[in-house]
C-alpha cells in the first residue's frame, strides 16, 4: 500500500486526527498534512517549522556583498578612469552597487532555501485534489501491513472523514 | 466564502474566454506592433527621425523610462508592506500590485535600450577586456541604474511568483490535458504540507524585508541621473526622497486603475471592495499631500536662492512655454487627488478612478517637465534649445500604455490574478468549520494529549 489518508472539512477536524495518529504510535515525521492555506492556529501547522532560512539569506547578503566589492574593485582598478577627481576606488558611490548586490544575495538565497528545504521540484509520493477543494489532508505514506486497520480506524473516528488507501 | 466558491470565481477568466479577450488582445496588440515597426524605422533610419538632438538628449524615452519605474513602485513595495505589517484588507489587492511592479519595470526598463542609436550595440556597456580601448565608466549613476533595477525586477519577479505557486497547484488540479501538464511543471509538486506553507512564509516575509529598502534604493537611483548633474534644477538633494514619493505615488494610482478594471470586467465584485478602493484612496491622498510638500520645497529654494540660470528655468515652467504642462499636473497630482480623496463623498470607487487618471498624467508630465525645460536652457545663451517630440516617439510612448494593458490582459488570462489561498487563510470559518469561534483559537495552540 502506497498510503492511507483522511479528508477533512475544517481544522478542527484534522487535528484530532493528527492527535489520533500520534496516539496510535505514528511519529510526527511520518504523518502527511495538506492543505489549501496555512493552518497556522492549529498546532498541526506548526509541525517541522524550524527553519534556517533567515540566516542562509544573511549569508547570501554577505556573498553579495563580497561579490559587489570584487566586481567593483576590478573592474574600476583595471580600467581607471579619473571621474570628477574621485579615488580610482571610490567608497561612496560603490556602496550603491554593494548595497544592491547584497540584497540580490540575501532574495536569491532566500529563493533557493525555499526549493530546497520545502521540495519544490520534486515529484510528490501522494496527493489527493481534493485538498483544492478545502479539505485537510492528513495521512500515512507507505503504513505498515500490520498496523492499516488501526489507523483507518484511527482517521475514520472523526466525524465527516472521508478516509482512502491508494 | 466556500473554496470552491473562490475557485470557481477566481478560475473562471481562466477556463472560459470571451470575445472581449481576444479583442482586447487584437487591440493593444496592433498598437504594440505598430510600435515595434516605429522603433525598428528608428533603428534603420537614425535617430534623425526623433525630436531628440543637442542639447536635449533626454525626451520622451527618459520621460517614460522614469515614469514606468514610477509606476513599478505600486506593486512589490505596497505589498510588502502591507504584508509585513499583516494588513488583512492586503489579500485581494497584492497580486494586482505586484503584476503592475514586474511590467511597469520590463517596460521602463525598455527605455535605455531604446534610446540607444545603436541598439545592437549595447553589449559594449559590458565590463570585459575590450580591444576598442573604450572603458565603460563604472562610477556612472547609469551603472547604479543597472544594478538598482536589475536587482529590483528579479526581486519582484520571485516575489511574484512564491505566492503564485500554490495557485498554480489548484489550477493543476482543476484542469485536465494540456493544460494540467502545464500548471503541473509550474506548481512545482507543491502539495501544501505545513512545512511547504512554513518555508514559503518565511521565505516571503525575507522578501518583503528585502525588496522595500531596494524599491526605494530603485528610484533614489534614478532620481541620481539627474542631481549628480550640474544643470539648473537638477543638482538638489531633495529629489531623492522626491522621487520616491512620486512613484509611490504614481503606483498607486496604476493599481487603483488596474483594480477597478479588473473588478468590472472579470466580475470580481466580491473581492475588490469599495472598503480597498476607500483604503487606497486614503493612501492617495497622503502621497498627493506628501508631493505637495516636495514640490512646495524644490519651488521655494529655488525661488529664494534667485540664482539667474535656475531662475530662468523655473519662470518657464510657472508661467512661460511650459506653464499650461506644469499646471495641469499641479491640477492631476494635487488638486484632483486632494479633492477627490479627501472628501468622503467622492472617495468611491469611480472617485478614486478619476483620481488616479488625473495623478498617472501629472506624473508623466512632472518627468517630462524635470527633463526637457532644464536640459533646454542651461547656463549660457548657445545652449538654449527647444524639444519638439516626433511621431515615432509619440508612437512609442503612447504603445508604452498598450503594452502595459497587453500583458495585464494576458497575465490576468492564465494566472489567477486574485491569490486564492490568501485569501482562503483570510477566512477563519473555513479553517475551523461554523461551529467554532475564535475564542476557542489559543486553546489549539497546545499540543493536546489524547
Amino acid at each position: 500500500m502506497k498510503a492511507i489518508y483522511g479528508l477533512y472539512g475544517d481544522g478542527m477536524s484534522a487535528q484530532q486526527a493528527v492527535n489520533r495518529l500520534r496516539a496510535n504510535g505514528v511519529a510526527d515525521r511520518a504523518i502527511v498534512v495538506m492543505s489549501a492555506q496555512p493552518m497556522e492556529d492549529f498546532e498541526f501547522g506548526h509541525m517541522d517549522s524550524r527553519t534556517r532560512i533567515w540566516w542562509i539569506a544573511c549569508l547570501g547578503g554577505v556573498l553579495g556583498m563580497a561579490t559587489a566589492f570584487g566586481l567593483a574593485w576590478i573592474t574600476e582598478v583595471s580600467w581607471p578612469i579619473n571621474v570628477g577627481g574621485l579615488p580610482t576606488f571610490a567608497w561612496w558611490p560603490n556602496l550603491i552597487i554593494i548595497f544592491e548586490l547584497t540584497m540580490l544575495g540575501a532574495i536569491l538565497a532566500t529563493v533557493v532555501t525555499l526549493f530546497v528545504t520545502a521540495g519544490l521540484g520534486r515529484r510528490p509520493s501522494f496527493y489527493d485534489p481534493a485538498v483544492s477543494d478545502g479539505k485537510i489532508l492528513v495521512g500515512i505514506a507507505n503504513p505498515p501491513e500490520a498496523s492499516v486497520a488501526a489507523l483507518e480506524s484511527a482517521l475514520g473516528a472523526i466525524h465527516g472523514a472521508q478516509v482512502k488507501t491508494i | 466564502m466556500a473554496h470552491s466558491r473562490i475557485n470557481n470565481d477566481l478560475l473562471r477568466p481562466l477556463f472560459q474566454t470571451t470575445w472581449r479577450f481576444y479583442l482586447l488582445v487584437g487591440l493593444f496588440g496592433t498598437v504594440v506592433l505598430i510600435a515595434l515597426v516605429a522603433w525598428l524605422s528608428q533603428a534603420y533610419f537614425g535617430f534623425g527621425i526623433t525630436g531628440i538632438r543637442w542639447p536635449i538628449y533626454w525626451g520622451f524615452y527618459v520621460t517614460n523610462f522614469v515614469f514606468w519605474i514610477g509606476i513599478s513602485h505600486a506593486g512589490t513595495l505596497i505589498s510588502a508592506i502591507l504584508r509585513l505589517v499583516d494588513a488583512g484588507w492586503r489579500r485581494p489587492v497584492t497580486r494586482c500590485a505586484e503584476v503592475i511592479t514586474v511590467f511597469a519595470l520590463m517596460i521602463g526598463a525598455m527605455f535605455p535600450i531604446i534610446h540607444l542609436g545603436r541598439p545592437w550595440q549595447a553589449f559594449w556597456l559590458i565590463p570585459y577586456p575590450s580591444e576598442r580601448l573604450i572603458w565603460p565608466n563604472f562610477r556612472s549613476p547609469l551603472v547604479w541604474d543597472f544594478f538598482a533595477i536589475n536587482t529590483y525586477l528579479t526581486g519582484s519577479v520571485l516575489f511574484l511568483f512564491l505566492p503564485m505557486i500554490p495557485d498554480f497547484a489548484v489550477v493543476r488540479d482543476k484542469a485536465t490535458g494540456l493544460r494540467k501538464k502545464i500548471y503541473g511543471v509550474l506548481a512545482l509538486g507543491w502539495r501544501g504540507t505545513p512545512k511547504q506553507w512554513n518555508r514559503l512564509e518565511s521565505a516571503m516575509s525575507i522578501m518583503a524585508v528585502a525588496i522595500i529598502p531596494v524599491a526605494v534604493s530603485v528610484h533614489t537611483i534614478v532620481s541620481f541621473d539627474f542631481s549628480m548633474a550640474p544643470v539648473p534644477m537638477w543638482h538638489t538633494t531633495i529629489f531623492g526622497p522626491y522621487f520616491v514619493a512620486g512613484a509611490i505615488f504614481s503606483g498607486i494610482a496604476a493599481l487603483l486603475i488596474a483594480m477597478a478594471v479588473l473588478r468590472r470586467f472579470l466580475h470580481l465584485q466580491e473581492y475588490l471592495l469599495p472598503i480597498h478602493f476607500q483604503n487606497l484612496g486614503k493612501l492617495l491622498l497622503v502621497m498627493a499631500l506628501l508631493w505637495g510638500y516636495f514640490v512646495f520645497n524644490e519651488r521655494l529654494v529655488t525661488y529664494y536662492g534667485n540664482d539667474p540660470s535656475e531662475m530662468a528655468v523655473f519662470w518657464r515652467t510657472q508661467r512661460e512655454s511650459f506653464a499650461p504642462l506644469y499646471w495641469t499636473m499641479v491640477v492631476g497630482n494635487f488638486v484632483l487627488p486632494v479633492v477627490l480623496m479627501g472628501i468622503k463623498y467622492f472617495r468611491t470607487i469611480t472617485g478614486c478612478v478619476i483620481a488616479s487618471l488625473g495623478v498617472i498624467v501629472g506624473m508623466w508630465l512632472e518627468r517630462f517637465l524635470i527633463i526637457v525645460p532644464s536640459l533646454g536652457h542651461k547656463y549660457l545663451p548657445y545652449s538654449y534649445a527647444t524639444y519638439r517630440p516626433q511621431p515615432v516617439e509619440i508612437t512609442i510612448a503612447i504603445a508604452t500604455f498598450a503594452a502595459m494593458t497587453l500583458l495585464y490582459v494576458l497575465f490576468a488570462k492564465f494566472v489567477p490574478i486574485i491569490s486564492i489561498w490568501e485569501l482562503k487563510a483570510g477566512d477563519p470559518t473555513d479553517r475551523f468549520g461554523h461551529s467554532h469561534s475564535a475564542a476557542v483559537r489559543p486553546v489549539l495552540m497546545d499540543r493536546p494529549r489524547d
